[in-house]
Formats: C-alpha cells, structure tokens, sequence
C-alpha cells in the first residue's frame, strides 16, 4: 500500500518494518518526529532520553542485548554523542544499530549548519543518504541488514527537507526479527587499549569491506540521460552554463539526498545522475567510471564538498564549490542557472514587506522573565528553546546563545573573566534543557566556588520542538505517568542552598528575587515557574485597554506581546489573539487596561 | 509539469493542514505528490511557507521556488505581499484579507503596508480576496478559515468538489467534519 508519508515519519515506519524494538532519543528540530511516530508503535519501547548522549548509549545498550534499535537526534546533538558514536564504531554492534542525525540546512530551526557527514568519516561509519520518503524507509531497513552483516553501528543522514517533506512511500509489514542473544566478549566490548588496538585493525578492514559493498549496491546508481542535447534541441540560448558549453556534450551530476532533488528538478532528462545512497565510504570505482562517461561533471551537494573532495583526491576532473555556495539551502534555480545559464523572470518583492520574525506566543511564561532582566540591565547568558526569542526586540534581553546547556557554564567563566561581572550576569535555561546538559555546569559552579544566578525557566514541557517530555514533567514519550524530577532538589542536592522558586507574571517579586540573588555571593537558583500557555492553559480573564485613560507611553509596548499593538497612536489589543494572561495589565501604570469578563475571541 | 501550490501565513493559522488536505486531494486523481512542511522556530508566530506539488509524472523536489506557484494561497495580506516572487508569470493569487501585525509592526519599526490588494493588481496580479475568517465564522469556526480557502481554491481547480469533501472528511478530527466541510463549501461558493 502506498502512503504520503513524511520523511520522518518514513524513518519510523522503517523502524518498524525492520523489527526495531528499542528507540531513545532527544527532540531537536528537524528529527522529533521520527521518535514520535515511532512512539505509536506498541511493538517498540519508544524513550525521550535527557540528552543525545544518553540516548545513543541507551540504543548502543539495546543493540548490545540483542535488540535492533535506533535513536534520533539534530545535527548539533551528535555533537553531543559523538563520544559513544567513535567507540560503538571499534566494538560494533549485536542487534543491528541506526543513529539517524538530521542537518539543517538553512538554519531553519538551528544555531548552525554543520555537516554531519564529517562524523561518518572521522568515526569511520557507515553512513546512508535518503532523498525521499520512499528512500528513508527502504534505508533504514537495508540499515539494518548492513549493520549486522558489517558489524557496525549506521548513520542515517537526512535534511530538513527530506525529514519534513511528504512523499509517496510503499508500505509493508513488519518482520520478525527475535532478539538476539547477548554473549559476554570483553575483546570487543571493553574498549582499553589493548583490545580497542585489535578493534581498530578490525575498522579499518571494515571499511575496505564496506568500500565493495558501496560500488555494488544499488542505492549508489546512475540514472542517464534522456537523450544528448544539442543547443536547439534544450532550448538554451547559446550563451548559457558551462554545460552547454560544451555543445552537445553529456553533462554529468554526482549529488545525494535532497540536493539530488534539486538536481533532477533543474535539469530533468538534459543530464545524467550518479545518485549516492551511501555517502560514506564512498565508491572510487563507480565515481571513476560515472566521471569518465561524461564530458562535464558537477558535484552538486549542500554545504561542505565532502564528495567533491574525495572526487579531487582521486584526481577527477569535477565542478563543485567554485560554481554552488557553501552556504544555505540549494534550489533548482541556482543549479539550472550554473548549469544551463537560465535565469527565470519573477515578480518582484515590493520594498516596503516588514520582515516577520518568530515571536514568543500571546501568554507565554517567559515574556515577564525578559520584562524584568532587560529592566535590570542584566548580562544574560542564554540557551536554547523558545526563550532564545528574548533576544529579539522588543524584549532584547538575552546576550548570548551558543549550545544546549551553555548559558550556565558561560555565567561562571564571566565571573572568573571579572568578579564584578558576576552581580551582573545571571544564566537563563529551559527545564528541558537544564536536564539534557546545564545540571553539569551548576554543579561546576558550586564546585568551584562561583556565585552566579542561574535562572530556570520551567515551562514544564519541552517547547520549541513541539511539546514533548522530559524527566521533570512527569509523562513519558508514551504518555504513561512517571517519577518527576524535582528540580529545587536537584539543585539542592548538588549544594546550591539558595533554591527560590518564583512566578514569572509576578513581576515585583520577580525583580526583587533576581536583585538579591545576583546580589549574593554565593551560587543561587531561580526556578520562573509558570506553564507553557499552550499546554491547554486557559486564562478566564480578558482585557482591553481604555483609549481615555491610555496615556500613549508604550510600557505595554515593550513586552512585545502579538496581541498588542498600536494601530492608530494609542495600544489597542486584539481580542481574538489576547489569551487573557494579564501581564499587560500589570505592567500598565495608568489603570488603563482593564479586565472584561468572561472569555471572548478565538474559539 | 508539476501543479505548484503555496500555502503562505503566520505560525498557528493552520497552513499544514491546508497542505494535507491539498496533498490528499491530488492523491486521489492519481498524481505523484510531495508536500513541504514547516516545524520548529518558525512556527512560534513567524512567517510559514508550505509547498504542494502534483503531477501525473514523478515529482522531484518538493520545494516550489521562486516564479513557479501556479497558486499562491495566502491566509494573511502581509504574507501574500511577501510571496509574490514565488508566483509564476500569470499564476493565480488568492488571499484571505485577515492582517496579522508582525513583531516590527508592532514595536513601531516598520509600517504594515496599505493598499496590498491594490498594489498586487496594478503590479499586474491575477488576484482575487476572500473575507475567510467571516466565512468560517459563519460554519462555525474562525479555526476553519484555512478550510475556506481550499474551498475557494478548488472551485477553480480540476479536481472535483466530491473529491475536496471526501479527503476533508478524512483529515479533519470527525467532530469538526461537518463544520469544515461546511466552510468548505462556504469558500467554493463565494
């Protein structure tokens, strides 16, 4: 039966024809989806792990005990389990292993655009490259077969686009693969020197074995050609790309995953394709041959020139990022532009389009936080979740952003950089990401004798990926009820004693918390507790605001709330976007805005 | 050639599933279909672009680039504005008059343009506007708006209005089935 499936949901699907009975992972955008859809299978323990590391772990551990399994991550959090990725790589697997990693190019949702595949090359494993929907699923269970039959955990490359595109994919039935027996083998699975000396001779081997596999799978193919194309026939003014340079000459094109896509869209039938499924190791032999077949070649790949490069060391003639961006996201257009010298006509944007930046939700938890640090003229170090919108205007109060769970550490180096720093900076962190990997810098702090504030903004969800659970909100990625982290304990018990627990709609209190705390010399924390608003929170109250006694001055303004704004000269709210938070009401200093009963707008 | 759909409009205003309904549609003539979704940051109230492509031969990318939406559906005035560079040269704009001030609108750093819908006619646009959230207020919803818009969308399309009801009927949660196809309704008749 075939489906519309979306790429992630393609990946689960795979997951689940494969056999696959053990999953952990931690959300990042663009790979959520791929544990949440798994989640809907009952034949598989499906787990939202603290962080990336500790997922990949608990995955290697499944694969150990004779399960095929898989964790999902973003690009950045294999940074975060690259440590157990490089070893699993030397002790191989039992039941078969798939760590999907998703890039995100563009940066849609992301601090940065790295390219995973140097991982697969550095930690020598094998990596797959889906192009749709169809090849996620068909990958992730030939995955399976070659991690078993290689010995060798896989990574499973997708994109943004891949993982939140829909496309036509075959559905069938899940195989029953039992889980294997464990057997106890320090050789390979107690990674010391001396047996890890004997793994890596095995790795290497493997790869050479992995290099036949890749020239003769059929996931590394060459699609032709319609027909060769002269000037006429294209339709190309002569003045075009290189491509048609060469006046009937065959234009050739190495590509994977989506930027094959792009590819395809540009130039259709007018060149011929050598379409990699496996981008690591690479085939020379197959690329050779693809290369010496055609009169132009270009490497058309997103991001770095991982497959241009290999193509140069072999001293293949090829064109790649001296003609496409390192930058970004392809398109069709770029491509045909380069290749076929063909521009398109488009109308154009007008000049006066305000930009439309994302914006922290009517009701949101966080804006009271942001009210208060930018009124106190905080030094903020910040983190990653919806709260890294309060850095933008009007709020403005966050100064830096660079890695999950950095925020803490970077307020105790700023005290160490400058004592006076230290009562004028506080750290800011989400619940979620304070567990997946700021616990370790609190307890840094208190430690080494440091005094900052650390700020948790406990939402009680994991936000910006779309509200999933973590340790402290007390559900499951099934939905069963668990234990809940306490984090005033947690803190508590690793010595910080000044544990305040404040709500961030409060704002006098809030301010006088942070004052006396970023006052203190000694390590403290904040926990600004309020739900996320669209956790089903419904405020009964509404407002308006009164144009008479509204005396223009803008306060309201400043909380940078979507469902404020001033039309006309004075504030107006929007009766259908006001979810009835009030914290506008708090901050007026007129009277001005007033309660309505009951509830009114929306539905 | 590939039948090229953008959906536009700001976070929460309910372009995926606009997009599932208009993918399932097209599935049902038969066609190769690919759908692009957003999720992650810019859902937080930023502008949202999801892409549709149909055709009765295998589809490539599932992106829509600039100069190749044969329809742009836009659920917000600014965000049609903003789009037009992706229309193709004479393709067809549809625009649900609903204004969502955008953060620097709000804060006083920039001006919400006037005139959009006149603006987009002098520049030579075929383009139509539909009151959507009035129309689905009266199915009952403004929830449904987006499904106002497919309907005003299909009674231009070739595909036929049974086919729109049923995946509608199909996509929707059943309790909302019937206002949506309500709105539906309401959209292919205005």
């Amino acid at each position: 039966m075939r489906k519309l499936l979306l790429g992630n949901e393609a990946v689960a699907r795979g997951a689940y024809e494969a056999g696959v009975t053990v999953s952990s992972a931690y959300p990042g955008t663009p790979s959520t989806e791929i544990s949440e859809y798994i989640a809907t299978y009952d034949e598989i323990y499906a787990e939202w792990a603290p962080n990336e590391k500790v997922a990949a772990e608990v995955a290697f551990g499944a694969s150990l005990g004779g399960a095929r399994s898989i964790c999902a991550m973003k690009h950045v959090g294999l940074n975060v389990a690259a440590d157990p990725l490089f070893t699993a790589s030397y002790t191989g697997v039992n039941g078969g292993l798939v760590i999907c990693v998703a890039d995100d190019m563009g940066m849609h949702s992301s601090q940065n655009e790295q390219d995973s595949r140097h991982y697969a090359k550095s930690s020598k494993t094998l990596m797959l490259e889906p192009a749709d929907s169809a090849d996620c699923k068909n990958f992730v269970k030939l995955a399976y077969e070659l991690s078993e039959e290689f010995d060798t955990p896989v990574l499973l490359r997708l994109s943004t686009r891949v993982s939140h595109s829909r496309s036509m994919t075959e559905v069938s039935e899940r195989e029953n693969i039992p889980v294997k027996e464990y057997k106890k083998d320090i050789a390979k699975y107690v990674m010391m020197p001396a047996m890890a000396r004997g793994r890596h001779v095995f790795v290497e081997k493997r790869i050479e074995n992995l290099k036949k596999w890749a020239e003769e799978t059929e996931i590394n193919r060459v699609i032709p050609c319609d027909a060769l194309l002269g000037y006429e026939e294209s339709g190309m003014s002569a003045s075009g790309g290189e491509g048609l340079k060469l006046a009937g000459g065959k234009i050739g094109v190495i590509s994977a995953g989506i930027a094959y896509q792009y590819a395809k869209e540009a130039l259709g039938g007018k060149a011929s394709y050598l379409k990699l499924g496996c981008v690591y190791p690479l085939p020379e032999k197959k690329i050779r041959d693809f290369v010496n077949s055609v009169d132009i070649c270009y490497v058309i790949e997103e991001l770095d020139p991982v497959i241009e490069d290999f193509c140069k060391t072999l001293g293949l003639k090829v064109i790649g990022k001296e003609k496409f961006s390192l930058l970004g996201e392809y398109t069709a257009e770029m491509i045909a532009k380069v290749v076929l010298g063909k521009e398109r006509e488009v109308y154009e944007t007008a000049k006066d389009v305000p930009q439309r930046p994302p914006v922290m939700c009517a009701g949101c938890p966080h804006r009271g936080l942001f009210y208060v640090l930018k009124q106190l003229k905080l030094n903020v170090m910040g983190d990653i979740g919806c709260y890294t919108l309060g850095a933008l205007p009007p709020l403005s109060a966050m100064d830096t952003t660079l890695c999950m769970g950095a925020g803490i550490g970077m307020a105790h180096g700023m005290e160490k950089a400058s004592g006076l720093l230290a009562r004028k900076t506080v750290a800011v962190i989400g619940d979620s990401t304070f567990l997946h990997s700021g616990v370790t810098s609190l307890m840094n702090i208190v430690y080494n004798k440091g005094t900052s504030a650390v700020i948790i903004l406990d939402n009680s969800i994991t936000g910006m990926t779309g509200h999933q659970d973590n340790p402290a909100t007390g559900k499951t990625l099934k939905g069963e009820a668990t234990y809940q982290v306490n984090l005033e304990k947690l803190c508590e018990a690793v010595g910080v004693s000044r544990v305040i627990v404040a709500d961030p709609f409060d704002l006098e209190k809030m301010r006088e918390v942070i004052k006396t705390e970023t006052e203190a010399a000694e390590p403290s924390v904040i926990i600004a507790r309020r739900p996320c608003k669209l956790l089903n929170i419904n405020y009964e109250e509404r407002y308006d605001i009164s144009a008479e006694k509204c005396k223009n001055c803008g306060i309201c303004m400043n909380l940078g709330c979507p469902a404020i704004s001033r039309p006309q000269g004075k504030a107006v709210i929007d009766n259908g976007a006001c979810v009835g938070c009030g914290l506008c009401y708090r901050v007026c200093k007129f009277g001005a805005i007033n309660e309505i009963s009951g509830k009114k707008g929306g539905n | 050639m590939a039948v090229n759909i953008l959906i536009v409009g700001v976070g929460g205003q309910g372009t995926l599933l606009a997009s599932k309904i208009i993918g399932g549609a097209a599935i049902e003539t038969g066609c190769d279909v690919k759908v692009s979704e957003v999720h992650g940051m810019s859902q937080r109230g930023g502008s949202v672009v999801t892409y549709v492509r149909y055709s009765k031969e295998d589809v490539a990318s599932p992106i829509i680039e600039r100069g190749e939406a044969d329809i742009i559906l836009a659920f917000e005035l600014l965000e049609a504005y903003r789009s037009i560079s992706y229309l193709k040269k004479g393709g067809r704009l549809i625009i649900g008059t609903q204004e969502i001030a955008p953060m620097p609108v709000i804060t006083g750093a920039a001006k919400y343009p006037e005139d959009i819908l006149s603006k987009l006619k002098e520049a030579g646009i075929n383009a139509c506007a539909i009151d959507a959230m009035a129309l689905a207020k009266k199915a009952g919803s403004e929830k449904a708006a987006n499904v106002v818009m497919i309907g005003k969308m299909a009674a231009e399309s070739e595909i036929d209005k049974e086919i729109w009801v049923n995946v509608i009927k199909q996509t929707v949660k059943p309790k909302f089935a019937e206002m949506n196809v309500n709105a539906f309704l309401l959209g292919y008749e205005a």
